[in-house]
C-alpha cells in the first residue's frame, strides 16, 4: 500500500517515540509509586514541574543535560510534597494528588508569567547521537538508533526497574509496601521510607519526563503544556500490571497515535487530530469491554500506612 | 527451673486515652518453657505483644532483656535481640513467595540468593518438624501452613523468644493440635515461648506456666510445679476463679451434660435442602441435601474452608445456586433475593461480622436495620423516621445487652462481642423462621461465647429451624441434635448427636481427607 | 480499637457536678471547631499573600480589588452567582458518586458533550417550539448525554469490577477529543469561520433572575446541590448508596442490588454533569468553541472535599471559589497578576485543611472521642 512508504513510517516512529518518552517515563513513575501504595494522582503536576524547571535550566545554563537535572529536581519538589502530605502524614492520596496537579499549574504558569511575561524563548535542538552502524538501518535507524542520548537512557530505565522488581531486595520490599506494609514493617523494614522514596523516584522519573517534553520535544515552555499526558502515565500503569515493559508499549502505542498526524500530512492525507487521538483510548477501552479484565492493582493501594491500625 | 529469664516486664504500664491497657506488670519469661497468656478479650494481652515486639513503648516500667535493661523501640530492635512474633493476622506478604518473604529487609540494591535461603528456609524447617514448600506464593497456602512458615521465618531470624499472639484463633482443632506438639518441641530446645489464648483447654494442655491478665493487671499465675500437682481439672478452677474473679458459674457449661433433648418434640420440617450445586473456583458444593425440623439445631462439622462458607453464602441468597432446590416452609426459595428470603423467615448470621455483617463507620442504629432498609415502618415511601429508627435501635440494646455508648455510636467501635450482639439482634428479631449460624462464637471471649450459645438454644426452643456452622467440633456437641460433616464441598454424612457422635464425625473426617 | 472498648460499661451516669465542667468543654470544642474552619483559610491567603509580595504586588490591594470586583459590584457579584450554576451542578455530580464510593473522574467530558449537544440543538429547537419547551428538552438532552457517555465505565465497573478511575479518565480523553471533533465537523456553524457551534441568541437564554443578569441556572445548580443533600441524608435510597460506599460487602450481605445501585450512581453523577453542561450553554455562554474546556470536574473535586461532601459547605466553597474566579480575572487584566493565581491559592488552602482536619483527627484519638 501507498501509505506505507519509508517517509511515512519515519515520520510515525519518530514521532512516537518523541511523544512516547514522557509517557513511558510517566507510567514508569506511576507505576512505582503505585507497587508502594501510593496511587500518585500528582504526577501531572509533577511533569509539568519537571517541564518548567527542565526549561528554566537548559534556558539559563544553555545545557540540555542540566536541563534535564532540573527537570528531575523539578518533579521531586512536588514529589516532597506528596511524600510529606500522604505517607508521612496520611492524607488522602486522591485528594492531595489532584491538590498538587492544580498547584502545579498555577504555580508555573505564574512562574513562567513572572520571568517571560509573554514571550515563548526557543531552546536549541539537543544532540543527537547516532549509533554507528545501527543509525544506518531505514526507518527503525532514524527513529531508535539516531536520537538524543536521554532516548537511550530512558528506554533503558525499561529494564533496569524490570530487573531492580525482579532480582533485589528493595523490589520485594516495594511490592511488600504495597500489599501488605504491616507485614514489610514487623520485617523490621521503614515503610515510611521505602513509600518516601518510591514516590521521590517518581518525581524523578516524571519531572524528566516532562523536562524531555520541553527541551527535545517542544523546545519552548508553554503554561498547561503537559495537557493530561500524566494522567495518561496512570492509565498506562494501571494497565501494565506491574511490567515495565507493558508501560513501555502502551506509551510508544499512544506516542504512534499521538504523532499519527504528523505522519499522514507527511503522507499527504488530512486527518483532524482530534480523530487521531482518540484512537488509543478507544483501543483500551475496546480491550477492557471485550476483556473485563480486571485492573490488578495492590491491595493497599491509596491507603496511608499506620503502625498498629488494622 | 532455668536460673535466668530472658526477658523480663517490670512494672510495665501502657495508657491509651480513657483506659489503662497494662498496668504495672510484672512477669518473667524463662527458657525452655511454653508461657502461657490467658485473658479475656480486652484484658491486655495484645497491648503486651505490641510492647514486647516494638510496635508499641510502654508508658511506665522496664523491659529487661537478659537481666538489662531494653527499650524495644521497633520491629527491628526486637528482631535484633531475638524476639520473633507470630501475630493472630498473618505477616506475610500474600503476593510474594515464602523466600520472598524471608528476604523482607535485605540490603536493597542485592540479589538475593533465592535456592540458598529456600534451602535455609527447608533446613530449619525440618529441625523443627514442620514442612515448607519456600517457592510457593503465600496466598495459595492454607493458614495453619502460613503459620508454620512464619514460625520458621521467626526462627531464621533468629528469634529465641517467640510470641504466638492467638495463634489458634484461625486454625482447625487439627492444625491447632499440630501447633501445640510444635511449641512443645521448639522448648524442648531451649526456646522460650509465650502463647496468647483465651482458650482454657489449650493453656492447660500446651502451657508450662501461666499468667493471666484481667482488665489490664496481672491477676495471677501458675507456676510448672503448680500446674503438674495440681491436675487439669483444678487448673481449670484456679484459672477460671482468676479471670473472672469467681468461681466458675460464669465458664460456659461444661459441653458433656449439654446435650440438647432428642428429637421428641421436633415439629415439621421448615428447611429443606435438595441436591443442591454452588459454583465456586476454589470449593464448588455439591449433593448437599439437609432437611431441618422447626426447634432442631443441624450442626456443621468440617475444617474451615470446606464449603461451609459457599454454602451458607448460597442459602441466604448472597451467592448464586447452580442446580438444586431450598424449600421454606415448602416454599422454593431459591431463585429470591436476600430481602425476599428474609422476609420468608431465614436469617443469616454471618462470621464476618466487620467485613460484611456491619458498616462500622455507620452508626449502631443503622446496623441493626441493615436487611431492613427502605422497609415500613423505619422508612416511608423512601424517606426515614428518625424516631422509630432510634426507638427499635433502644429497645434492641436492652433486649439483646448490647453495650454501647449510645445508638449513634459507629458499630466499628464496638468490641467483637457486642458486634455479635448487634447481629443476632438484627437476625433473631421478628418473625425467623429458620436461623443459620455461621461460626457463631469465633473469636469472642468466653462470657460472649456463652451468652452466644444461649441464643442459639433459645432459638431452636422456640421453635425455629437453626443450622450451625462450627470449626469447634464440642460446640456443636454441645448444641446439636443431629451433626453433619462437611469436606470438600459436600457433605459426607449426618450423625445423630448421641455417645458414639464425637467418634464417628472423626472418622468421616479422616475417612475423606484424600 | 483497644480506645474504644473501655467507654462502653460507664456511659450514661455522668455525675452532676460534671455538666458544668462538660458545658465549658462543649464552648471549647466549638471554638475549635470554628478556628478549625476559618484558620486554614486566613493561612492560605496569608501564604498566598507572601508569594503575591515576593511578585511584588500588593496583597491587600489584590484581594481588595477581587472582593471589590467578584462581591461588591453589582455586576462581579452578578457574574459570580452565575458562575456558580454550572459548579454546583458539577459539585452535586461529584457528591453523589464520591458518597457511593465510586471515583468518577470523567465529569470534564460529561460536562462538554453535554454542553456540546445542547449547544448544537438548542438554536435548532427554538426555531420549531416555545423557549420554556425548548429549554427544558435542552437540560434532558445535556442529563442524557452526560448519562450516556458514563454508560461503559458503569457497566465495567458493575459487573465486571473494572476500575472506574481508570475507565473514566480513558472516557474523559476520549470525550474531550470527541466533543472537538463534533464542534469541527458536524456541528460547524457554516455562517462563522472559527470553529464554534451556533449561537444560541440571548434572549433564548434560561431567563435572567429579576432585574439582574444572574442566569437562572444558579437556581438549578442550587435546586440539585440541596436535592442531592436531601436524598443522600434522609431517605433509604441515599443510605443504600452510602452503605454500597462504605462497605460493598456489608451491602452484599444486606440483599441490596449492588450492580443496579453502582449504575444508578454512575447515571446520576454523569447525568448531572452533563446537566451542568447544558446550563453552562444555556445560561452563560450561547455556543461552544472548539478547544474549548473549563475542566470544572477537575477543580471542583477539592472543593467537595473540602466541604466534606456536605451540601450546605459545598455552596458556600462554590460561592468563594466562583468569587475568587470572577474577582481573578479582573485582577489579571488590571494588576497583572495572572489568574492561574487562584490555583495556587486554591492548592495551599487544601493542603492547609488536609492537615488541619489531620491534626483534629489525631486530637480526637488522643481524647479517645
Amino acid at each position: 500500500m501507498s501509505l506505507f512508504t519509508e517517509a511515512f513510517m519515519t515520520a510515525l516512529l519518530v514521532g512516537a517515540i518523541a511523544a512516547g518518552i514522557p509517557l513511558l517515563l510517566a507510567g514508569l513513575g506511576e507505576q512505582l509509586s503505585e507497587k508502594a501504595g501510593v496511587l500518585n494522582i500528582g504526577i501531572e503536576g509533577m511533569m509539568l514541574s519537571g517541564a518548567y524547571f527542565g526549561f528554566l535550566i537548559a534556558w539559563k545554563t544553555d545545557s540540555a543535560l542540566l536541563g534535564f537535572l532540573g527537570g528531575i529536581g523539578g518533579g521531586m519538589i512536588v514529589a516532597a510534597l506528596m511524600a510529606l502530605l500522604c505517607v508521612r502524614l496520611g492524607l488522602n492520596q486522591i485528594v492531595i494528588g489532584i491538590a498538587l496537579t492544580l498547584g502545579a499549574e498555577g504555580a508555573t504558569a505564574l512562574l513562567h508569567h513572572v520571568q517571560f511575561s509573554q514571550s515563548y524563548p526557543r531552546l536549541s535542538a539537543p544532540m543527537v547521537f547516532s549509533i554507528p552502524g545501527l543509525s544506518q538501518i531505514p526507518v527503525l535507524g532514524t527513529a531508535f538508533f539516531s536520537r538524543e542520548p536521554i532516548v537511550y537512557l530512558s528506554l533503558a530505565l525499561v529494564g533496569v526497574f524490570a530487573y531492580l522488581y525482579r532480582r533485589t531486595y528493595w523490589g520485594i520490599a516495594l511490592q511488600a509496601a504495597g500489599d501488605k506494609p504491616a507485614a514489610l514493617d514487623s520485617a523490621g523494614v521503614n515503610v515510611m521510607l521505602i513509600r518516601s522514596g518510591a514516590v521521590l523516584l517518581t518525581g524523578g522519573l516524571v519531572g524528566l519526563g516532562g523536562a524531555f517534553m520541553a527541551i527535545v520535544g517542544a523546545g519552548i515552555f508553554v503554561p498547561f503544556m503537559t495537557s493530561g499526558q500524566g494522567f495518561i502515565g496512570i492509565v498506562l500503569a494501571m494497565l501494565a500490571r506491574g511490567q515495565p515493559i507493558w508501560v513501555l508499549g502502551g506509551a510508544i502505542l499512544f506516542g504512534a497515535c499521538l504523532s499519527l498526524t504528523t505522519a499522514l500530512q507527511v503522507a499527504g492525507v488530512d486527518i483532524p487530530t482530534d480523530v487521531i487521538q482518540m484512537l488509543p483510548f478507544a483501543a483500551v477501552m475496546l480491550v477492557l469491554v471485550f476483556l473485563g479484565r480486571k485492573a490488578n492493582l495492590p491491595s493497599a493501594l491509596g491507603a496511608a500506612y499506620v503502625r498498629g491500625a488494622r | 527451673m532455668p536460673s535466668q529469664p530472658i526477658v523480663s516486664l517490670k512494672g510495665v504500664t501502657k495508657r491509651f486515652p480513657g483506659i489503662v491497657a497494662n498496668d504495672t506488670v510484672s512477669i518473667d519469661f524463662f527458657p525452655g518453657e511454653v508461657h502461657v497468656l490467658l485473658g479475656e478479650n480486652g484484658a491486655g494481652k495484645s497491648t503486651l505483644v505490641s510492647m514486647l515486639s516494638g510496635l508499641q513503648q510502654p508508658d511506665d516500667g522496664e523491659i529487661h532483656i537478659d537481666g538489662a535493661r531494653k527499650a524495644i523501640q521497633s520491629p527491628h530492635h526486637a528482631l535484633s535481640v531475638g524476639i520473633g512474633t507470630v501475630f493472630q493476622h498473618s505477616m506475610l506478604v500474600p503476593s510474594l513467595t515464602l523466600v520472598d518473604n524471608v528476604n523482607l529487609g535485605g540490603r536493597w540494591w542485592q540479589n538475593p540468593d533465592r535456592p540458598a535461603i529456600a534451602a535455609r528456609m527447608s533446613e530449619t524447617a525440618r529441625s523443627i518438624g514442620v514442612d515448607v514448600t519456600p517457592m510457593a506464593v503465600t496466598s495459595s497456602l492454607s493458614l495453619g501452613e502460613q503459620q508454620q512458615a512464619e514460625i520458621v521465618r521467626a526462627l531464621m531470624r533468629g528469634s529465641r523468644f517467640l510470641i504466638l499472639d492467638e495463634a489458634t484463633a484461625m486454625l482447625t482443632p487439627k492444625d491447632a493440635e499440630k501447633l501445640g506438639l510444635l511449641m512443645r518441641r521448639l522448648v524442648s530446645q531451649g526456646l522460650a515461648v509465650i502463647f496468647i489464648t483465651h482458650k482454657l483447654n489449650e493453656a492447660v494442655a500446651y502451657g508450662d506456666r501461666i499468667s493471666v491478665l484481667r482488665l489490664g493487671k496481672k491477676v495471677g499465675a501458675i507456676a510448672p510445679d503448680q500446674l503438674k500437682s495440681l491436675g487439669p481439672e483444678r487448673v481449670t478452677q484456679e484459672i477460671v476463679r482468676l479471670m473472672f474473679g469467681h468461681s466458675e458459674d460464669a465458664a460456659p457449661s461444661a459441653p458433656a451434660e449439654a446435650m440438647p433433648q432428642q428429637n421428641a418434640d421436633l415439629g415439621g420440617a421448615v428447611l429443606e435442602i435438595l441436591a443442591l450445586e454452588v459454583d465456586d473456583s476454589a470449593v464448588p458444593v455439591s449433593g448437599v441435601e439437609l432437611k431441618i425440623r422447626a426447634g432442631e439445631i443441624v450442626g456443621v462439622a468440617g475444617i474451615d474452608g470446606n464449603g461451609q462458607k459457599q454454602l451458607a453464602e448460597a442459602l441466604a441468597g448472597q451467592r448464586p445456586v447452580r442446580n438444586g432446590r431450598i424449600y421454606l416452609d415448602g416454599l422454593p426459595i431459591e431463585d429470591m433475593s436476600v430481602g425476599d428470603r428474609r422476609k420468608r423467615g431465614l436469617r443469616y448470621v454471618t462470621d464476618d461480622r466487620l467485613g460484611e455483617g456491619t458498616v462500622g463507620a455507620f452508626p449502631v442504629s443503622i446496623n441493626l436495620l441493615l436487611k431492613q432498609i427502605g422497609d415500613a415502618p423505619f422508612w416511608r415511601s423512601g424517606l426515614e423516621s428518625p424516631a422509630l429508627i432510634a426507638a427499635n435501635a433502644r429497645r434492641q440494646v436492652v433486649e439483646f445487652d448490647i453495650r454501647t455508648p449510645s445508638i449513634e455510636t459507629p458499630a466499628g467501635k464496638l468490641s467483637g462481642g457486642n458486634i455479635q450482639k448487634l447481629l443476632l439482634a438484627r437476625e433473631l428479631t421478628g418473625s425467623a423462621r429458620a436461623v443459620i449460624f455461621a461460626k457463631p462464637t469465633y473469636g469472642l471471649d468466653l462470657q460472649n461465647i456463652a451468652a452466644s450459645r444461649r441464643r442459639i438454644r433459645e432459638a431452636a426452643d422456640s421453635g425455629k429451624a437453626v443450622l450451625v456452622f462450627s470449626t469447634e467440633l464440642d460446640e456443636l456437641i454441645e448444641l446439636s441434635n443431629r451433626i453433619a460433616v462437611m469436606s470438600q464441598g459436600r457433605i459426607v454424612g449426618i450423625v445423630d448427636n448421641d455417645q458414639s457422635a464425637r467418634q464417628r464425625i472423626g472418622e468421616m473426617m479422616s475417612g475423606v481427607a484424600k | 480499637m483497644t480506645a474504644s472498648v473501655s467507654s462502653t460499661a460507664k456511659s450514661g451516669e455522668i455525675p452532676t457536678t460534671k455538666r458544668a465542667e462538660d458545658r465549658g468543654e462543649a464552648t471549647k470544642e466549638r471554638l475549635l471547631t470554628l478556628l478549625l474552619s476559618v484558620g486554614p483559610l486566613i493561612a492560605a491567603l496569608l501564604i498566598a499573600s507572601l508569594i503575591l509580595v515576593l511578585m511584588g504586588v500588593d496583597p491587600l490591594a489584590y484581594y481588595g480589588y477581587i472582593v471589590k470586583r467578584g462581591l461588591l459590584s453589582p455586576t462581579g457579584l452578578q457574574a459570580t452567582l452565575t458562575g456558580m450554576g454550572p459548579m454546583l451542578l458539577i459539585a452535586a455530580s461529584l457528591i453523589v458518586a464520591f458518597r457511593a464510593g465510586i471515583w468518577n473522574l470523567g465529569g470534564d467530558a460529561q460536562f462538554l458533550l453535554g454542553a456540546v449537544f445542547v449547544a448544537a440543538s438548542a438554536p435548532l429547537l427554538v426555531q420549531i417550539m416555545p423557549v420554556w419547551a425548548m429549554l427544558i428538552i435542552s437540560l434532558a438532552i445535556g442529563a442524557t448525554i452526560g448519562a450516556i457517555w458514563s454508560i461503559v465505565p458503569a457497566l465495567l465497573r458493575a459487573y465486571q469490577g473494572v476500575n472506574e478511575i481508570i475507565t473514566t479518565m480513558m472516557m474523559t480523553f476520549l470525550g474531550i477529543s470527541f466533543a472537538n471533533v463534533l464542534v469541527k465537523l458536524l456541528f460547524l456553524d457554516p455562517a462563522t469561520t472559527v470553529p464554534q457551534t451556533r449561537t444560541l441568541a440571548v434572549e433564548d437564554r434560561l431567563p435572567r433572575l429579576f432585574d439582574t443578569t444572574v442566569s437562572s441556572g444558579v437556581l438549578i445548580g442550587l435546586a440539585a446541590i440541596l436535592i442531592v443533600h436531601f436524598i443522600m441524608a434522609r431517605t433509604s435510597f441515599g443510605l443504600k448508596l452510602r452503605i454500597v460506599g462504605a462497605n460493598a460487602r456489608a451491602a452484599i450481605h444486606a440483599g441490596l442490588p449492588v450492580s443496579a445501585l453502582t449504575v444508578a450512581v454512575f447515571a446520576m453523577s454523569a447525568g448531572l454533569s452533563g446537566l451542568s453542561g447544558a446550563t453552562a450553554i444555556l445560561g452563560q455562554y450561547g455556543n461552544v468553541r472548539a478547544d474549548w474546556n473549563p475542566a470544572y470536574s477537575l477543580t471542583i473535586v477539592p472543593l467537595v472535599f473540602l466541604a466534606r461532601f456536605n451540601g450546605f459547605a459545598t455552596i458556600a466553597y462554590v460561592f468563594f471559589f466562583s468569587m475568587l474566579s470572577i474577582g481573578s480575572e479582573s485582577a489579571a487584566r488590571r494588576m497583572g497578576v495572572p489568574n492561574y493565581f487562584t490555583l495556587v491559592t486554591m492548592a495551599v488552602l487544601l493542603i492547609l485543611l488536609g492537615i488541619t482536619e489531620m491534626l483534629d483527627k489525631r486530637r480526637r484519638d488522643r481524647k479517645g472521642i
